[in-house]
């Protein structure tokens, strides 16, 4: 098997990913949806980190991973006090800036 | 030749693992997308992530490999988890459409897209891997740790501040200010007193029903879900399960049976006639 297969592995869960955001309209899913985005080019950084035989890449994806949780962590946040405010998870009723 | 060997493919080993946890992968990505329930999309993309992490394993990305299941799997996906919880777990989507015709759209938009990337993927000139044995020497995350502290040292200190932002921040959007003192119980008890209303503690759920699950209504003498038995979340939910027909059918069924054991003969269903009715 060529690794090159680890990079197209990354590139169809980028898409399912990408698909996720634009279909679903419930706001937790979609902000998985973007998690998933996310891990599938940290797989990428890490593929071409040991195609180019240097650790770059693992350091990037390594970035990746803690602007990640910083995002989850304010998303979330922001989800749970939508909530709040509409009772609704859903990205469609978010269409007002204020109540 | 076998070094050779080793720059332009992998090992069979390496090959199973990665057609079979590959394969599982992309199942659970699916899943994520298309499950209705947020608890099952969670599920479903923490075992992707798992399977994510087994294959930075496998790329010689042992440091990150680990923190994948610590930080995505112990971490966010549990936060994720907390949240639906909080949300409300059967929160489906409502399959209604705002935009129209904008499903289908999405569909080939992402189909276009994934044709663009493996497209591009497949046209670059990507037949050399060099592989990360010479990298790892020092062992891997002595290797991450010494690039980390020098060049990506700047970024590495940012990070603390983005950090430090986003814990802020979350304690900003989730914390509600108190305008005015908590009503005590006592001061609730007297109000309820005041304004004649339902007195007594609630009446537990499940009463009468087949459960005595809290998301079950007790029933009514005649079979009706009472509003009261079940929490007023629940209710706003819209996650009460009604189950008073299948408890009347269950009592009709041992009535049944009771008479056939006792050899009787079925009781007439009792007719109502109305008072003005009857008087004629």
């Amino acid at each position: 098997m060529n690794p090159v297969n680890y990079l197209y592995l990354a590139a169809l869960l980028f898409t399912i990913g990408a698909t996720g955001v634009l279909i679903r309209r419930n706001a937790i899913v979609v902000f998985m949806c973007v998690e998933l985005m996310l891990n599938a080019c940290n797989l990428a950084f890490v593929a071409f980190s040991r195609m180019h035989g240097n650790l770059d890449g693992q350091i990037i994806a390594f970035f990746t991973m803690v602007v990640a949780a910083a995002e989850v962590v304010v998303g979330l946040a922001i989800i749970v006090s939508l909530f709040r405010s509409r009772h609704s998870a859903s990205v469609d009723d978010a269409s007002l800036m204020k109540l | 030749m076998t070094e050779q060997l080793a720059a332009y493919s992998t090992s069979t080993g390496e090959a199973v693992q990665f057609w079979i946890l590959g394969t599982v992968a992309v199942i659970g990505a699916l899943c994520t997308v298309f499950m209705r329930r947020a608890v099952h999309s969670a599920l479903c993309l923490a075992g992707t992530m798992i399977i994510l992490a087994v294959f930075y394993l496998a790329n010689g990305a042992y440091f990150l490999g680990v923190v994948q299941i610590v930080v995505y799997t112990g971490a966010i996906m549990m936060l994720f988890l907390f949240v639906v919880m909080l949300v409300g777990v059967t929160a489906a989507d409502s399959l209604k459409e705002t935009i129209k015709g904008q499903r289908w759209l999405a569909l080939l938009c992402g189909l276009g897209f994934g044709v663009l990337l493996v497209g591009g993927i497949g046209n670059a000139a990507l037949t050399e891997f060099g592989g990360l044995a010479e990298a790892n020497a020092g062992g891997n995350v002595q290797g991450l740790a010494s690039l980390m502290f020098t060049r990506y040292v700047f970024a590495f200190e940012i990070t603390g501040a983005l950090l430090i932002t986003a814990a802020v921040g979350a304690m900003v959007l989730t914390h509600r200010e108190r305008t005015e003192r908590a009503r005590t119980q006592r001061e609730m008890a007297e109000q309820r007193v005041r304004e004649g209303t339902y007195l007594p503690p609630l009446p537990a759920p499940g009463v009468y029903a087949r459960h005595n699950a809290v998301d079950i209504a007790g029933l009514l003498p005649d079979g009706t879900p009472s509003d009261l038995t079940v929490s007023k979340t629940l209710r706003d939910r819209g996650q009460v399960r009604d189950v008073s027909q299948e408890a009347l059918n269950d009592l009709r069924a041992l009535e049944q049976r009771a008479e056939e054991r006792l050899e009787r003969r079925a009781i007439e269903p009792p007719t109502f006639k109305r008072a003005e009715e009857a008087s004629k």
